[in-house]
């Protein structure tokens, strides 16, 4: 039976002005009957465009099937057998330029929504089948070893336990996840999902080591010539932040996002238990149209700003965060400023922020990137 | 031995401890200059000291750390047999030290538990050192026997004069330097502006100068940009690219206001300082 709805199924959310006051997940999930309903939208392609958007080649039509069946954990078990984390994709993969953005239902209305029913189907299982007692894989005698514990990593060491190999993972961190503990936040990834995700992990007999910094405590030869590891995976991730080189920089009051995030997120600035400071004011900009951005947005509301502005230099047709995030941020009052660079940031004569100045830009011919480039078109002060 | 365990804590003045924990992963590779971050459980910060020492077969580190807010407070309250949550490390460049043959070492107040081990690395790398130690008066004053065992001279000064000389660090490098002293670098580690002052002296004796900069930091690994000090007009990570730099080329006064900057909330902190024992915090 087909669903001829063109809209998807809304997924139930927090109201707006509730949850831009706490760090709760914005998004609750489908019901079991939404799934259903969701999942009958599905038109069972022969040529499954949605899977050729999966970076991982996701047996998309395969696993719908299933839930409409009302087969979740079959569902759930045709998911696992190529995705490792599908709980945090569900979440946070750009569905939109990925799977969903291939679905030919987009054609004439909204895709299938492959993301949520992904979540639906990897929470169910969590709820139902979560502390099902996993074995350890069985060895083949080989030792790997992967160098940081994000998602990069995390993937990595599943695939290889999976398929018997003893793996140790490296972090520098105190924790395991990578930016998913340290920079995307709790309303839009509840910790405890990845920390089950790297429990199944562990139970499956990865070996974790946090505080262990490659390359300075261990280096990466010493791994394979002493420790005895005959391969290495390196997912140490993007690392630098990158400034931005205008006057000001140094400011009391302008953090990378990283760091902001990283306080935030990873060292819980957000809960009164935890001695981590933060910084705290009524106004606030963020820099940056990607999802960095948006997450950086959405914890100073939370953190109690008044005022939190995105200063994007280009429009809202190239902004490139999740179309979700956006969405989202501007139902929390953000405001967007389009079109806006900044050249310098004011401040007292004693370092304190005061405002920031920018210029207004216009789109010119299209970049290297294919995207419109943006050029300067006068000057303004917003402070 | 357990993982981060305190094994020996040793009072040294009134506000400052030091410490021997088990830390093998990070002793192996340790070198003199070098910190380690660490946090002392679950709702800890997580906090850069510089290594005073280690010994790799022990697999151990030794930390000397001077009581001045909300987590160095909490480890006055952590006993031997307690463990940290966390250490990580070593963080940072190794102390610079090939090519010189003799060099100042200039040590303020808390700045001697850094400058210690770089003094006496340097020391048994086979250069020459001359040790200034400053302390404000002779309650304050550390290291004494460790400085006279592990350099070629010490000099003793105190602000008051209630110990040794009565003079700043300063006055007595000018004595020297004047004297005659040769010095192929002169390495400052204290209070910023100390640290400042030495520089321009060094300067205007064309000497070499290098300081040891401390800033707020999170991971220690160059993703937060948190720890960012203006070198010659350039931003600088000090975790990754520290933490010891040309001090002429040193933005001081933005290094001291960016220092300051999470005062006042710290200073609401300390009035609440929790008991930290056998990893569990007790609210008193
Ligand atoms: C705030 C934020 C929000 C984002 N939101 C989204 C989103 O919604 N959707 C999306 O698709 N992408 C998003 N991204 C991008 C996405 O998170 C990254 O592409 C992804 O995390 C990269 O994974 P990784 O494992 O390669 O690196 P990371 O997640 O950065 O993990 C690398 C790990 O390696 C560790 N490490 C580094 N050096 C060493 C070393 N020498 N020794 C040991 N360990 C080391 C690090 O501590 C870290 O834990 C976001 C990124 C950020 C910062
Ligand atoms: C590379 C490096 C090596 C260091 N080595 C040592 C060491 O060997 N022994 C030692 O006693 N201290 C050392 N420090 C300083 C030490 O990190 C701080 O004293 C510590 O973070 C204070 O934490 P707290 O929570 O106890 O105090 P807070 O409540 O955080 O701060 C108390 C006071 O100290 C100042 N302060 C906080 N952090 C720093 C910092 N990173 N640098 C300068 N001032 C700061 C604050 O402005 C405040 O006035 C080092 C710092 C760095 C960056
Ligand atoms: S493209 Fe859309 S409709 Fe077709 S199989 Fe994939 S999810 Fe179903
Ligand atoms: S401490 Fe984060 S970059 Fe230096």
């Amino acid at each position: 039976m087909i669903n001829f709805a063109k809209q998807k199924n809304p997924m139930p959310e927090q109201e707006a002005n509730v949850r831009n006051h706490n760090f709760q997940e914005v998004a609750l999930g489908y019901s079991p009957e939404a799934a259903v309903r969701e999942a009958m939208r599905c038109l069972k392609c022969r040529k499954h465009p949605c899977m050729d958007g999966c970076p991982v080649m996701v047996r998309i039509p395969e696993f719908i099937e299933k839930v409409a069946q009302g087969e979740f954990e079959e569902a759930y078990q045709i998911i696992r057998k190529t995705s490792s984390l599908p709980a945090i994709c569900g979440r946070v993969c750009p569905q939109e330029t990925q799977c969903e953005g291939r679905c030919v239902q987009a054609t004439k209305g909204e895709p299938v929504a492959i993301g949520r029913l992904e979540r639906f189907v990897a929470d169910w299982h969590g709820a139902n089948y979560g502390d099902e007692e996993i074995l350890p894989a069985k060895s083949n005698g080989h030792k790997v070893a992967v160098v940081g514990a994000g998602p990069a990593g995390l993937a990595c060491a599943g695939d290889m336990v999976n398929k018997g190999y003893e793996v140790t993972v490296y972090e520098s961190l105190h924790k395991t996840g990578g930016v998913l503990v340290y920079g995307i936040p709790q309303f839009r990834l509840p910790k405890e999902i990845v920390a089950a995700e790297i429990a199944q992990l562990e139970a499956k007999g990865v070996r974790f080591v946090t505080d262990a910094l490659i390359g300075k405590a261990i280096t990466v030869d010493e791994l394979m010539s002493q420790e005895g590891f005959e391969s290495v995976f390196i997912g140490t991730g993007a690392g630098l932040p990158a400034f931005m080189n205008i006057p000001g920089e140094n400011l009391l009051e302008v953090c990378s996002a990283n760091e902001y995030l990283t306080r935030i997120n990873l060292m819980k600035a957000y809960l009164e238990e935890y001695d981590t400071p933060i910084m705290r004011a009524e106004r606030i900009a963020v820099v940056g149209g990607g999802n960095v951005a948006m997450d950086a947005a959405r914890c100073a509301k939370r953190m109690g700003a008044k005022e939190v502005s995105i200063i994007y230099r280009r429009s809202a047709e190239e902004i490139p965060a999740r179309a979700e995030e956006i969405h989202h941020a501007v139902e929390e009052g953000i405001i967007f400023r389009y079109l806006t660079n900044p050249v310098a940031i004011k401040g007292t004569p004693e370092g304190h922020v005061t405002g920031i100045e920018c210029v207004e830009m216009e789109l010119g011919e299209p970049d290297a990137s294919g995207r419109r480039r943006p050029v300067e078109k006068r000057i303004h002060g917003l402070s | 031995m357990k993982r981060f365990e305190i094994l020996k804590k040793r009072k040294l003045n009134n506000n400052i401890t030091w410490l021997v924990i088990s830390a093998p992963l990070v002793a192996r590779k340790a070198k003199p200059g070098q910190f380690i971050i660490l946090r002392t459980d679950e709702f800890g910060e997580r906090i850069p000291l510089t290594m005073a020492g280690h010994d790799e077969k022990a697999g151990t580190i030794d930390l000397i750390y001077a009581a001045v807010g909300r987590t160095t407070m909490l480890m006055d309250r952590m006993e031997e047999g307690d463990c940290f949550a966390d250490i990580v490390g070593p963080l940072g460049k190794p102390t610079h030290m090939e090519g010189l043959k003799k060099v100042c070492v200039v040590g303020g107040g808390t700045g001697n538990a850094l400058a210690y081990p770089i003094a006496t690395g340097m020391h048994r790398h086979g250069i020459k050192v001359d040790m200034i130690c400053g302390f404000k008066n002779k309650e304050l004053v550390i290291l004494e026997e460790e400085f006279r065992k592990g350099t070629d001279h010490l000099y003793m000064v105190t602000d008051d004069g209630s110990y040794g000389e009565k003079a700043f660090t300063t006055d007595k490098l000018k004595q020297l330097i004047s004297e005659g002293h040769v010095y192929d670098e002169i390495v400052a580690v204290g209070p910023p502006i100390m640290m400042k002052l030495v520089c321009q002296l060094a300067k205007e004796h064309g000497i070499a100068c290098v300081a040891s900069l401390t800033a707020y930091m999170i991971d220690g690994t160059g993703m937060c940009g948190g720890c960012r000090a203006i070198i010659g007009g350039e931003n600088k990570f000090v975790c990754v690219d520290g933490p010891e730099f040309d001090g002429t080329l040193v933005d001081w006064d933005e290094l001291i206001r960016r220092n300051a900057y999470y005062a006042q909330q710290e200073a609401h902190d300390r009035a609440h300082v929790c008991r930290l024992t056998g990893g569990v915090r007790y609210h008193d």
